[in-house]
């Protein structure tokens, strides 16, 4: 079985990254709809992942059961999924333009049973981490060495289903689980400081028995870095989280006027066009 | 009629799940911390390294099944139809219907026959939110006999299921063994004159008030419609036909329940009189499970009012 883990340095990884900006704002934009800064926020991270060695898949064998699983909890952030998806074969690019149009396996958030490769269905937030927690345990009963990664959102963890399967993974020792979350600092009304505030979010999860890394996450270099130390824990019986700080809408935020926070809002024609060739010569 | 008492629909359960261990190795079961009354302990005590206990946590318990059934497992979880159907049921849409997946979710202490722990702990509208659930098989078994075929039955079946146990012991109404299809309702009295549609403990009633009807000139067909959903609208549609006139019996809410999924169907088939037995919009209280079933009207006796209200005898 062969799975995509050729690593790609980080030059090649650059232009990954930009080929899927680009596609989470046309697809967006072209869509009429969509969270385009709650996908770019989590890129670099999901570019790592996919590119940089650490996710085991194979596009050809998408249920291959000893791949390594990546859970999109924060489903609204399907855009990036699609994107990262059609770089790593699993459809053409080309259909990124019918996201969230009727007949598109493309939905508005992930559905498993339009789209293989899809890991989760998601879209009702706080779920993603018990599914991960029913995966990782599937994988240790077959004796797989498989990792299951599980990308939330900071608003996110405010639902207590995060926190119930916080606790089941210390429980059984899943070093196999790692646990990212995208703290972007906003969800739908505002500031996730002024909505819910549960930072510091680290020893919240160290207090139930994960091992937990901080970083600032609009960095390929700082998730590589993350991802491979969480990687490297596997024996530990310890659960990873990597709370990743980003800036929601990295790195366009500043074309996109006033509002830091821009949810659930696709870029209009004319900002595609100015963020498009921003994003083609931009080194962030 | 002469009743051998059986076991409960909750410990057939138990069992049958435990004897499957052994013909099914990838099945997994997800416990809330109640295997001990959802009797799934029986199999954890056998298979521990497949019997996972998440703690108080029902919406973890469902995610974490779904996700044992995405990587290919046979999931089964369990706890009683209140808490994994009220608590957990966004988790049940979200994780396990919408995807597909084959998780079987059984809920036990159904009902109201629960008796003294009281309405927080009976569920008595789980049948009409598993309905609500695409994708999902809704199975209410009789009695132990039928209990443990159901479990086998849908142990076949790599779609999510809900199947609904009961806390009390219940007589047995397959003594001689029971051909459980799912989706096939079971015809255990031919009768004439009105059909009585029952599942549940409400199966033992019905066939009670056969009898008693029977004394009155009555010729009562009895239907055990263990399968909710699909409904077996072909036995619906021959019983409306060829005895014109149709009771529902069920211990759950009247609204969603049996009652309204083959009053559906006869409306939609076929048009005949139709009288329910159930639970009338209201909550229950704490007190012996037959004190329970008499005072909310859940017995044969009320199966024979509603029969004489359509017979005009």
């Amino acid at each position: 079985m062969s799975a995509s883990t050729a690593k790609a340095n980080v030059e090649q990884l650059r232009e990954k990254l930009r080929t899927i900006r680009k596609g989470i704002i046309t697809s967006t934009t072209a869509a009429g709809s969509g969270h385009p800064t709650s996908s770019l926020s989590a890129a670099e991270m999901t570019t790592a992942l996919f590119f940089a060695g650490f996710l085991r898949f194979d596009p050809k064998n998408p249920s291959w059961p000893q791949r390594d699983r990546f859970i999109l909890s924060k489903g609204h952030a399907a855009p990036l999924l699609y994107a990262v998806m059609a770089e790593a074969g699993y459809f053409p690019a080309s259909e990124l333009n019918t996201l969230r149009k009727l007949g598109s396996p493309l939905e508005g958030h992930p559905n498993l049973r339009r789209l293989p490769g899809i890991e989760a269905s998601t879209g009702s937030l706080g779920q993603g981490l018990s599914l991960g927690v029913g995966h990782a345990l599937a994988v240790k009963l077959d004796r797989f060495d498989s990792n299951v990664f599980v990308l939330l959102g900071d608003g996110e963890v405010g639902e207590g289903q995060v926190w119930e399967a916080v606790m089941s993974a210390a429980k059984y020792k899943l070093d196999n689980l790692i646990a990212i979350v995208d703290q972007n600092g906003y969800q739908q009304t505002g500031a996730t400081k002024e909505v819910l505030d549960l930072t510091p979010l680290a020893p919240k999860f160290e207090a139930f028995g994960w091992v937990s890394q901080e970083i600032e996450g609009n960095s390929l270099e700082n998730c590589i870095a993350a991802l491979q130390k969480a990687v490297q824990a596997k024996g530990s019986g310890k659960p990873q989280v990597i709370i990743s700080k980003t800036v929601k809408g990295y790195p366009i935020s500043h074309l996109l006027g006033n509002d830091p926070n821009h949810h659930g809002k696709p870029l209009t024609a004319e900002q595609a066009t100015k963020v498009l060739e921003f994003l083609e010569t931009t080194t962030a | 009629m002469n009743w051998k008492m059986g076991k409960a629909t909750r410990e057939a359960f138990g069992q049958a799940l435990a004897a499957l261990g052994a013909d099914y190795p990838d099945i997994v079961v997800v416990d809330g911390d109640v295997g001990n009354s959802t009797r799934t302990e029986l199999f954890g005590k056998k298979y521990p390294e497949r019997f996972f206990n998440v703690g108080i946590a029902e919406s973890n318990m469902v995610g974490v099944a779904g996700g044992l059934a995405s990587s290919g497992k046979r999931a089964w979880l369990s706890s009683f139809a209140a808490f994994v159907m009220c608590n957990a049921y966004d988790q049940l849409r979200m994780s396990i219907a919408f995807p597909n997946l084959d998780v079987k979710v059984v809920g036990t202490h159904a009902g109201i026959s629960i008796g003294e722990d009281g309405p927080s702990q009976m569920g008595i509208e789980d049948v009409s939110l598993a309905c609500s659930l695409p994708n999902f098989t809704v199975i209410v078994p009789a009695d132990e006999v039928s209990m443990t075929a159901a479990v086998q039955a849908v142990a076949k079946i790599r779609t999510p299921v809900y199947l609904r146990a009961g806390r009390p012991n219940v007589p047995i109404v397959y003594p001689d063994g029971c051909s459980f299809e799912i989706g096939k309702a079971i015809p255990l009295r031919e009768g004439s004159d009105v059909t009585v549609i029952a599942n549940g403990l409400m199966v033992a009633a019905a066939l009670q008030a056969a009898e008693t009807l029977a004394g009155m000139g009555v010729q009562t067909r009895v239907l055990d419609m263990h399968t909710v959903k699909p409904l077996d609208d072909a036995a619906v549609l021959k019983a409306a036909r060829e005895t014109g006139k149709i009771v529902v019996a069920e211990e759950h809410l009247l609204h969603g329940g049996l009652g309204s999924v083959v009053a559906m169907s006869v409306a939609r088939q076929h048009p005949v009189p139709m009288r329910f037995v159930g639970i009338n919009d209201t909550f229950a209280e704490s007190g012996t499970p037959e004190g329970l079933l008499q005072k909310y009207g859940l017995t044969a006796d009320a199966i024979v009012q509603k029969v004489r209200e359509l017979v005009g005898k």
